[in-house]
């Protein structure tokens, strides 16, 4: 339907809470450009990153104050986008203004509104609290500048048959294609619920589980439209109960993402995987870290990474071949309709007028 | 900068009068509708003596039907857009832009005060709206001549929130700027809209104020001045040229029709880039731009041709061209 891959009036994570210091950092928001810098109060502010008048980008001036000067002609603009000085002289042009873009700082990171302002509702921000480092533990990362639709992360996330082949030899096991799964959804979730009853457990389950036996493993991965992702994944001895929602004898986690689109073909992908149990161990957090993403690229999402942008690269050459959906693929495709819907009812603003014919 | 802008046809879809000389139109566009933000203009093409001239219009109201919504004072002294306007009937067609914002509302502000000086009131009530949908802490303050030219003061006392006080001139009634940045809280903004002296003072009471000169937001028509459009004449000795200025006509109009090249870019006095050195006034110059400050005007040493003009007599400049 829409050509449009994104909605805009929604929030999208733009980075880590610690990367954002009193300093200008650039991002590239569904096609926005934005500079992001932390006030002296602490507050983020985000601005279009194009000065208003030779639109070189702030990001390339510095800061005075909470003030960006632009590093081409000295033009100060405070931390709302308003001019507050105008070089050589008097008065300051009433129209001089960059775009700022509502910010909301929450659970570990920053996240942006880049639609229409007016429309930027904070209750309209994912829910995302199993990143907040309190009852969750976990260190995630980046892959900034991603060359892929971000809705190719949704599909993958949203149908995990693909671990048997793209991560075999790690988490990839025959259980989970052979295990039938259900689909539900909401006006602004869709969720993929697949329970393997009486399984060998995987090693890094078996390990962390520490007990010996069969297990009922859990694979539940909630969308909220449009790009964040929450997989509650994990094992409990068989017959404990926890299909029936007693887990007090498992052990379970989180695969979180946040996808930003950057452009209609890239994009800023904020992952972390977080877990309840031994939430001191260090050691373990780091190696659960590296084991999806690593400097050998060999991690999980290493591997993802590969195959969603050599998607993509067939996709640019083949801007008509249609996908072809298989039944593993429901989630995906419910999660896809939820964002199809966000950006038509913000297109029905636009919607061409009935009347004359241009003439 | 508007090389980007997209121009499409639009037919005049209904007009009512809303007073003596205030007209809303109903432009309804061929192609395609944008929604216009509060505080936001479209460009419309009229037709004056024959060439076809570019005026800004504040959209009225948020136009949630897809038609853009005008309204237009009938000005005597007018550079003649307004009479053309008014010479439309409903069937007629024009060629408009796509909504532009030179005065665009800040959202999440703890309280605002709007002021309206006569036909200001269009980007003030589409302001208005908006402030009242969201929910925000306002007031409007509406200043005017006569009672009967208080267009829209019936719907911005209907709207919910809505703090309206009107100050009709003919009545005694004056609008102190200075009591309404009082009344403001600390962080608020002020956005004024009206002719040039309420500007002036808006922004002279502001300054006194010592509050955040990014705080106080206004737009002004650029055919407002202190006093009224006369026809004067323009030297330009190191062109050994003279050029008469039109009373419906801008010196940079006139300069333009007369053949001399001159800078300019807004044409509504903000950027400054028209203004021309003054070697000689004989007579009173009526500032009318909003780029030069207050000491700078009463210097007296510049001008923008693009909005200032002189009240009778005549003005040596000098464009910068030389021979």
């Amino acid at each position: 339907m829409a050509d449009k891959t994104f909605p805009l009036n929604a929030w999208y994570a733009a980075a880590w809470s610690h990367e954002i210091e009193h300093a200008l950092a650039a991002r590239k928001i569904c096609g926005k450009d934005l500079v992001l810098y932390r006030t002296e109060a602490g507050e983020v502010a985000a601005l279009e990153n194009a000065c208003w008048h030779r639109l070189l980008p702030l990001s390339l001036g510095w800061l005075k104050g909470d003030n960006v000067v632009c590093g081409y002609h000295g033009l100060e603009f405070n931390a709302n986008g308003r001019c507050t000085h105008m070089t050589a002289q008097k008065t300051i042009n009433p129209s001089a203004a960059v775009q700022s873009y509502p910010v909301i700082e929450r659970h570990r990171l920053v996240w942006v509104w880049p639609g229409d302002p007016a429309q930027a509702d904070p209750a309209k921000m994912p829910d995302f609290h199993w990143n907040d480092g309190t009852e969750y533990v976990g260190e995630g990362g980046t892959y900034y500048s991603l060359q892929c639709d971000y809705r190719l992360i949704v599909d993958n996330l949203m149908d995990l048959t693909h671990e048997t082949y793209v991560h075999a030899g790690s988490i990839g096991d025959e259980n989970i294609t052979e295990t039938p799964f259900d689909v539900t959804h909401t006006d602004r979730t869709a969720t993929v619920t697949r329970w393997m009853k009486g399984i060998e457990p995987p090693p890094f389950w078996k390990k962390n589980l520490g007990k010996p036996g069969l297990v009922d493993r859990w694979q539940i991965i909630n969308f909220q439209a449009p790009s964040t992702i929450c997989g509650d994944v994990g094992v409990a001895p068989v017959g404990t109960g926890a299909p029936e929602g007693d887990r007090s004898q498992g052990v379970h986690g989180c695969f979180l993402a946040a996808i930003t689109p950057e452009t209609e073909t890239s994009c800023h992908y904020f992952w972390n995987f977080v877990r309840t149990f031994k939430t001191d161990d260090e050691d373990l957090t780091r190696a659960i870290n590296k084991a999806h993403v690593n400097p050998e690229g060999t991690g999980l999402y290493d591997q993802d990474a590969f195959v969603l942008q050599e998607q993509q690269k067939v996709i640019d050459n083949n801007p008509r071949m249609p996908f072809y959906n298989l039944n593993i693929d429901a989630g995906a495709l419910w999660a896809r309709r939820l964002i199809d819907r966000m950006i038509s009812d913000e297109s029905a603003n636009l919607a061409p007028l009935p009347g004359e014919a241009a003439e | 900068m508007d090389a980007k802008t997209f121009w499409q046809r639009a037919r005049v879809r209904s007009i009512r009068d809303l007073t003596a000389d205030i007209r809303l139109f109903e432009l309804e566009p061929a192609q395609r509708f944008i929604a216009p933000a509060p505080g936001g203009h479209i460009d419309v093409t009229v037709q004056i003596d024959g060439r076809p001239v570019v005026r800004s219009y504040s959209v009225v109201g948020p136009c949630n039907d897809g038609v853009y919504r005008i309204a237009v004072k009938l000005l005597p002294d007018s550079r003649g857009g307004s009479s053309y306007m008014w010479s439309l009937q409903e069937g007629a067609k024009l060629t408009i832009s796509e909504p532009g914002n030179h005065f665009e509302l800040f959202r999440g502000r703890p309280d605002y005060v709007l002021i309206a000086g006569g036909i200001g009131i269009t980007p003030i009530y589409s302001m208005a709206l908006a402030l009242s949908t969201a929910g925000a802490r306002f007031r409007v303050l509406y200043a005017c001549r006569d009672a009967a030219d208080l267009a829209f003061a019936d719907d911005l006392r209907g709207l919910p929130g809505t703090n309206l006080e009107t100050f009709v001139a003919s009545e005694d009634q004056r609008l102190s700027i200075p009591d309404a940045i009082t009344s403001l809280a600390p962080d608020g903004e002020m956005y004024v809209c009206g002719p040039i002296g309420m500007l002036e003072d808006a922004r002279s009471a502001w300054a006194a104020s010592e509050r955040p000169i990014e705080r106080l937001r206004f737009e002004t028509f650029g055919n407002s001045g202190r006093y009224p459009s006369v026809s004067f004449t323009v030297k330009l000795p190191l062109l050994e040229r003279t050029v008469e200025v039109a009373k419906n006509q801008t010196i940079l109009e006139a300069l333009e029709a007369a053949g001399i090249e001159a800078m300019y870019d807004c044409r509504r006095g903000e950027c400054g880039l028209c203004a021309l050195d003054i070697l000689e006034a004989d007579g009173v110059i009526d500032h009318r731009d909003v780029f030069f400050s207050e000491d700078e005007k009463a210097q007296g040493h510049k001008l923008c041709a693009c909005v200032s003009r002189m009240a009778g007599g005549s003005v040596s400049v000098d464009t910068g061209e030389r021979r």
